[in-house]
């Protein structure tokens, strides 16, 4: 296989040859080419849906530069959350502290924009130059009468993972703060999306249809209010298993929501969220409802996915994307489509879900963490992938290959989760692997003309 | 209404920046590394620093941007990043195999102290740097200056590191130009080549962030300013720096190290700073200047007549870096448009506005540095209302909510493609500027005018 550094060897594995248990969860190798971010991202992305709320970065300026507006995480309401606020600590703030600039624009903007809650982001330095963001953050909470939430997402803090947690930790000291609010018996939070391209809204009108309370949306198109009576719905429906499952598991031990893990991507995983939920209530009327729903959106899905099926027969698929529970269900979607995945990564999986994703794919699938692009362009070439499915970073290195691309990441521009979803990643594959495009790449020029000199000889 | 937030009253804020007109410094000294061939850019501070950075170059250019990071640990925090930095330059050769590696470092390495000087003469004296290989580094706190700032100092990096004088004097000139497109730096190429003179450009990013489909991916495109060509920098008779702000500093260190005579001039923007550069280059290395670029000055002239009637009298707002307002500046007043707003992240210094204004009147607002942000540019849009703004994407919010047209210029451009291809610069940078002004300017009136007044020959 592939030149791979020495620290990272075991982070890789060939399916069927290598028998080890991948390593994972570690820090990037100091001097790779990682693909992925650090704390303070892991916070922003997940709480940055929250559209009613305020959020400061405290900071030098670039963290808010490069996190403004640019995960399409829509609303319908509200859109606080698209502008950028920040502290732009300065040279004399690092030396002096920046602890009278926060308090001062912190009372600034909740006078400006008067939003339900506001968080407040530490960035790398704050962590350093020591600020009492906690204290800052009471004090204004007591003055402005609104939940201001410090986040502790210092970048070096550890990986995006950790990131998640400490949006966890932040979102939950704003649950359990509604007793009065009237909440349906059949009622459920969603957890883990975050409404890109407007995947919320489809995912809540399937379970509006199956008669259950959609309560909260913890963050996409997620409102304070909202989240402060989340507390009393009956059960947590979790995406995106790696941002979220933590406010799950705090939300069952403090309320005893039960939750379970879920992904919306695919027929099958989407069918079986859906029966899940519906078998948790276990009541006659629900269970008639999701079973018309997934039969009729079904049946409308399987004669548009034979038709692009059918260009995409025997072709290869390469994935790497953030967490693992997205790579499962998209191995499954892929063969919907009679592609095989190739090769499979993703920055923050668990040992468990690299065992899962050796049962689900075939002998010879190369699965990773944490890659880097020189290995995956050659794990790409190596497999022959005529596709990557992954998000800002991959996509020109697979155009420069010539080969198909899919963002599955941020900058997806159609909604990929639920029944549509399916159909338009299908179409989004389908219109990428079979564009005429491809056909003037001088790779695959060269390798038409060696295929005609193989038939003359 | 995305920017409903935005209240038409100017208040004095004092803490606070609100959708920024800059970024930090440590993107630019990446993109200038970018520039030099067989470069990695190596970040020294927490991982999520090079994913930003990677990820904004990527999206603005839609070109693979490699880059390494020391991605610092709470323990690196506490004793320091010189664990991470020796492992990660080991990795580095052992694996990437750059020439040169070109680390910038970050507001979490500057605070920590880390001496990279020391560091790096440590892994030297330790052979962790292979022979014939450079690790070279550049102080670039994101808490000081912004991204014209981290580029200015990268660049000026290099030639401390590698510019040398050996006494022999080669018969080059220097080109040193501020944070412009590779499309520029190609335009800036071409001027110097129609002349016939001898150059070495530093940065060079065009054929590396702008790169042909061809079937590969490279770790290293082929463009990008040798580490011969730098050395020989120190050699040269004379330096031209274009765009004061972002280029200045190597310059002026080519004169003081190596001895090199610098002159700085604006960027080459519009017809009389393109003269200028022209002229400069025809001094230089006397030479004179051709036939071939009279005909591009003499067709771009000929459409800024043409069309004179179109342009007369049009307010415009300008956001964006300092060296390409100056420029952007000088473009409009050619044209004869009244720029009403200069608005700028980055702090260029007195010197700026005082140009800015000999330039356009004194009549035009000037605002830079700390709260000249986004949100007070839309204050004053929606105040004085321009015919046109010129500035980054972001400005597509400002514009979509008062109903004025856009013309992308600047970093960064997530929404477009062309600023990676067709230049700004030189003659036909201008005559590219001004089609894009002639076509929103008439797709307005087309738009808007009464029926009877609706004119087919424009």
């Amino acid at each position: 296989m592939t030149e791979i550094l020495e620290q990272r060897k075991k982070q890789v594995l060939e399916n069927g040859k290598d028998s080890y248990a991948l390593e994972c969860g570690k820090a990037s190798t100091a001097g790779s080419v990682s693909q992925r971010a650090c704390v303070f991202c892991g916070s922003r992305v997940v709480l940055y849906p929250i559209a009613d709320a305020l959020h400061l970065i405290h900071g030098p300026i670039g963290c808010a530069s490069y996190t403004w507006d640019i995960r399409g995480s829509m609303s319908s309401g509200p859109e606080l959350h698209r502008m950028s606020f920040s502290t732009d600590l300065r040279e004399n703030d690092v030396v002096y502290g920046g602890e009278k600039k926060l308090y001062a624009a912190l009372v600034e903007l909740i006078d400006t924009y008067a939003p339900k809650a506001a968080f407040v982001y530490s960035t790398c330095i704050v962590g350093l130059i020591g600020d009492d963001v906690e204290a800052v953050c009471a004090r204004v909470s007591r003055e402005k009468l609104i939940p201001v939430l410090p986040v502790h997402s210092e970048g070096f803090k550890g990986t995006k993972k950790d990131g998640y947690r400490a949006a966890c930790e932040a979102v939950f000291k704003l649950t359990g703060k509604d007793p009065s609010t009237p909440v349906s018996k059949f009622s459920i939070n969603i957890l883990g999306d975050f409404n890109l391209a407007g995947e919320t809204w489809i995912i809540k009108d399937y379970y509006r249809r199956m008669g259950i309370e959609v309560v909260s949306c913890i963050t996409g198109d997620g409102r304070v209010d909202e989240i402060r009576r989340s507390h009393r719905a009956a059960l947590n429906v979790v995406q995106c298993s790696g941002s979220m499952t933590y406010l799950a598991k705090m939300m069952k031990d403090e309320y005893g929501i039960p939750f379970k893990r879920v992904s919306y991507f695919g027929i099958e995983d989407m069918s079986s969220a859906l029966y899940d939920v519906a078998s948790f209530f276990d009541d006659p009327e629900i269970n008639e409802a999701t079973e018309n729903l997934v039969r009729s959106e079904v049946s409308a899905l399987l004669p548009d996915l034979a038709d692009y099926r059918r260009d995409l027969e025997g072709r290869k698929a390469a994935i790497y994307v953030g967490g693992s529970f997205k790579a499962f269900s998209l191995v499954k979607a892929l063969r919907h489509l009679g592609m095989d995945t190739v090769v499979v990564g993703s920055q923050t999986g668990s040992s468990e879900d690299y065992e899962y994703l050796k049962e689900i794919t075939d002998e010879g699938t190369i699965i990773c963490d944490d890659a880097n692009p020189l290995e995956l362009s050659r794990f790409i070439l190596e497999k022959g992938a005529d596709l990557l499915i992954g998000g800002v970073k991959e996509r020109p290195i697979a155009f420069k290959m010539g080969i198909a691309f899919c963002d599955h990441n941020h900058e997806r521009k159609e909604a990929l989760a639920g029944f549509e979803g399916m159909r338009n990643f299908a179409r989004e594959v389908h219109a990428s692997v079979t564009s005429p495009v491809w056909k003037y790449s001088p790779a695959r020029l060269a390798m038409g003309k060696e295929a005609r000199k193989g038939g003359e000889s | 209404m995305l920017l409903r937030h935005t209240p038409k009253e100017v208040a004095v804020r004092s803490a606070l920046t609100i959708n920024p007109a800059k970024t930090c410094q440590p993107v630019g000294a990446m993109y200038a590394a970018l520039g030099v061939h067989k470069c990695l850019p190596h970040s020294h501070g927490s991982q999520g620093c090079c994913a930003y950075h990677r990820s904004a170059l990527t999206r603005h250019y839609k070109d693979p941007v490699m880059a390494t990071t020391s991605s610092f640990t709470e323990g690196a925090s506490v004793f320091g990043g010189q664990a991470n930095i020796l492992e990660a330059i080991q990795n580095i050769f052992n694996l990437y195999n750059p020439d040169i590696v070109a680390v910038h470092t970050t507001c979490l390495s500057e605070v920590i102290g880390d001496d990279l000087t020391q560091i790096l003469n440590k892994a030297a004296a330790e052979g962790k740097i292979p022979a014939g290989k450079k690790v070279i580094h550049a102080s670039t706190p994101s808490f000081k200056g912004s991204h014209v700032t981290g580029y200015s100092n990268m660049v000026a990096s290099f030639v401390q590191h590698f510019s040398e004088n050996t006494g022999k004097k080669i018969k080059q000139i220097n080109l040193v130009p501020t944070f412009v497109e590779p499309s520029d730096m190609s335009e800036i190429k071409h001027l110097a080549e129609s002349m016939g003179v001898k150059y070495v450009m530093l940065p060079d990013t065009s054929d590396v962030v702008n790169g042909p489909m061809d079937g590969k991916f490279r770790m290293y495109p082929k463009g990008g300013t040798t580490l011969e060509q730098i050395r020989s920098m120190g050699d040269s008779i004379r330096s031209i720096a274009l765009g004061r702000v972002g280029s200045m500093a190597a310059a002026k260190l080519l004169d003081t190290k190596c001895k090199v005579p610098c002159e700085i001039l604006d960027l080459p923007i519009g017809i009389k700073a393109t003269d200028e550069f022209v002229d400069a280059m025809r001094n230089a290395a006397g030479v004179s200047v051709p036939e071939s670029l009279m005909l591009e000055r003499g067709q771009y002239l000929d459409v800024m007549v043409d069309m004179n009637q179109y342009t007369a009298g049009k307010k415009v707002s300008l956001v964006g870096d300092p060296d390409l307002l100056v420029g952007m500046a000088a473009f409009c007043a050619e044209n004869d448009m009244k720029v009403l707003h200069v608005v700028s992240g980055t702090a260029p210094g007195p010197k700026f506005e005082r140009r800015i204004k000999e330039l356009c009147g004194d009549d035009v607002i000037v605002k830079t540095g700390a709260q000249a942000d986004m949100f007070f540019f839309h204050q004053l849009v929606q105040n004085d209302r321009p015919d046109i703004v010129f500035g980054n994407t972001y400005c597509k919010y400002i514009c979509r909510d008062e109903d004025i047209p856009l013309i992308r210029i600047g970093f960064p451009i997530y929404d477009r493609i062309g600023h990676s291809y067709f230049p700004v610069t030189g003659y036909r940078g201008g005559l590219r500027l001004l089609e894009k002004v002639l076509d929103t300017v008439m797709d307005r009136q087309d738009r808007d005018a009464k029926e009877e007044k609706f004119e087919l020959v424009m």
